[in-house]
């Protein structure tokens, strides 16, 4: 199948180099610390933080730092055809400690001992790239929740079809069989904390694919930001002297 | 409890706009601070040759200054710290919090009180109902139920951090301790500002109102504090009496245990002043919360309609008149 017609076009009509339009929003979860939407193209992804909180499981609790955890979940309806599948399966069990090992490379943990922070985040609209789409909105959840972090991590994947390098993969072209990178860096200090293939690509195309999903995060990074920023503003603004 | 889902009409959208517009306005004017939002791994610009002190929400990365919060920097002398706005409560040593008790375990109980870690009561750091000064015997530690039980509202004061790191908090006056009959409210603590007076007593509707520095907000009937020694002994005198008449009088100790329909009412008018102003994120404080619960009442409004998308907009817009006046007064 042609995933890039002639003309320089991919399926949706964007441009190999695009990103699909990126949407974030602050505060969806009442009840919760901090929480977050975000949408990218199609995906669309909520999270929630709770904590820092006392240690449900006591036997859990670390001396000098805080517990990180968190949980992965499709909601039913955000697939194509509605899937019944129970909460702990394996790839939701993949994807939750993939998230939170990456969070977890932020979060100055020390500065909390003897707490823990839960983080969920639940897929409301499943169209490719949803594990990048967890962990920024993952992000700005915990950033909303007040959580001391060392850097802002933003996701973005890429992938390799028809011999194009492709910016940003949807369901359609993550289902092609294609190599599809997904990358997390810390955005200010560029440092990888996520790279993740499944499939084999040669070394130099690699690295091309590497350096354009690490320029998508960047793009990410920096909205995440401009969002953040307005976020704080606001609400300094209405609290007054 | 974020952004009231409030289905406001075209114009109640547009005056809604402008006035928190006026609000940023007034807020960005007199002083810079709002320029000076952070948000996380933002660089704190500072002059390295006066030497600094990092503070709060601030780290090091390549011999900048950067944020680890999203909030206000604040700068004092050397000092340079991150307030952050949307946090857990950070507790310090004399505030007064409202928590919830939610295990009773040796010599302690445990409150929840919005910090990352639960507090801890001790028995032996609150007065006893009887008002003796004493050792706890083996026989109070079996009677702690009575005092607390789970799930109660008490109200207390930070002790300080043990050397554990576990939090403590102490009740040794007769305004601390149980609170009944009334709604516990939570909203973020960096609403509630640190204060002479967290009790308040609203005589003109029977109320006590206790704003907690955790957030924690209590709205209830007024009780007497009562400290006195002849009170005491005359209650239990009437206890007595009571025992020995049996159940009659039982029935009317409950009648006098109700809280009248206008307390209540009121209880629901304050609560829900206090959640409409803590939907639009606006500083908390009782001469505020007494001015929209006034609002409401002087515009003949159900306490329902207090949740409502009209007095949603009109407190906006009493805030903007309120600030507006204040600056004025100060320019």
């Amino acid at each position: 199948m042609e995933y890039v017609s002639p003309e320089g076009l991919r399926l949706d009509g964007r441009r190999p180099m695009e990103m699909r339009q990126i949407r974030a929003e602050i505060g969806a979860v009442g009840k919760a610390d901090g929480s977050a939407v975000f949408e990218m193209g199609n995906t669309k992804v909520i999270a929630a933080v709770y904590g820092p909180r006392e240690v449900q499981n006591r036997s859990q609790q670390i001396n000098d730092k805080a517990l990180v955890r968190c949980e992965y979940s499709m909601a039913n309806f955000s697939t194509g055809d509605r899937m019944r599948k129970q909460k702990g399966d394996r790839r939701s069990t993949e994807i939750s400690l993939v998230i939170r090992q990456t969070m977890e490379a932020c979060i100055l943990t020390h500065l909390m001992p003897r707490s823990q922070i839960d983080i969920f985040v639940q897929v409301l609209q499943a169209d490719g790239g949803t594990r990048s789409a967890c962990i920024n909105a993952a992000t700005l959840a915990l950033a909303d929740a007040g959580i001391p972090m060392c850097d802002l991590i933003t996701s973005c994947s890429a992938g390799y079809l028809n011999s194009t390098p492709l910016l940003d993969l949807n369901y359609v072209e993550d289902s092609a069989g294609g190599a599809d990178v997904t990358v997390g860096i810390l955005a200010k200090s560029d440092k990888v904390t996520l790279l993740q293939m499944d499939a084999k690509l040669p070394m130099d195309i690699f690295e091309n694919i590497m350096q354009l999903a690490v320029e998508g995060c960047k793009a990410i990074a920096n909205y995440i930001r401009e969002v953040l920023l307005e976020n704080t503003k606001k609400l300094e603004h209405r609290r007054g002297v | 409890m974020r952004e009231l889902q409030v289905s406001l009409n075209r114009t109640q959208k547009i005056r809604l706009q402008k006035a928190l517009q006026n609000l940023q306005d007034l807020s960005s004017k007199p002083n810079s601070s709002a320029s000076a939002s952070v948000t996380v791994s933002d660089t704190i610009s500072v002059n390295h040759e006066d030497g600094v002190l990092k503070g709060h929400g601030t780290s090091e990365h390549d011999g900048e200054v950067v944020a680890t919060l999203c909030g206000v920097v604040e700068r004092v002398n050397k000092l340079v710290y991150v307030r952050a706005l949307r946090a857990r409560y950070k507790p310090e040593i004399g505030d007064i919090v409202v928590g919830r008790v939610i295990e009773v375990v040796p010599k302690r109980w445990r409150v929840e009180i919005n910090f990352s870690q639960d507090a801890v009561l001790m028995l032996s750091s609150m007065n006893l109902p009887d008002g003796i000064q004493r050792r706890r015997t083996a026989i109070d530690e079996l009677n702690m139920r009575s005092i607390f039980e789970e799930s109660d509202v008490v109200c207390a004061e930070v002790r300080g951090f043990q050397h554990d790191g576990s939090l403590h908090l102490q009740a040794r006056s007769q305004k601390y301790g149980k609170l009944e009959r009334g709604q516990l409210l939570t909203i973020p603590p960096y609403l509630v500002k640190r204060r002479k007076q967290h009790f308040h007593y609203l005589e003109q509707y029977g109320i006590d109102l206790i704003i907690g520095c955790n957030g924690f907000i209590w709205v209830g009937e007024h009780v007497e504090a009562r400290d006195d020694m002849v009170t005491e002994d005359q209650e239990k005198a009437s206890e007595q009496n009571s025992k020995s008449s049996g159940r009659l009088t039982s029935i009317g100790e409950g009648e006098k245990a109700y809280t009248p329909l206008d307390t209540r009412k009121s209880v629901c008018r304050i609560a829900n002043a206090i959640r409409v102003l803590s939907s639009l994120a606006f500083n908390l404080t009782v001469e505020v919360i007494l001015e929209t619960v006034e609002m409401g009442t002087t515009l003949n409004l159900d306490i329902h309609e207090m949740l409502g998308a009209e007095f949603y907009v009109l407190v906006a817009e009493q805030e903007v008149k309120r600030r507006n006046s204040s600056g004025k007064k100060k320019g």
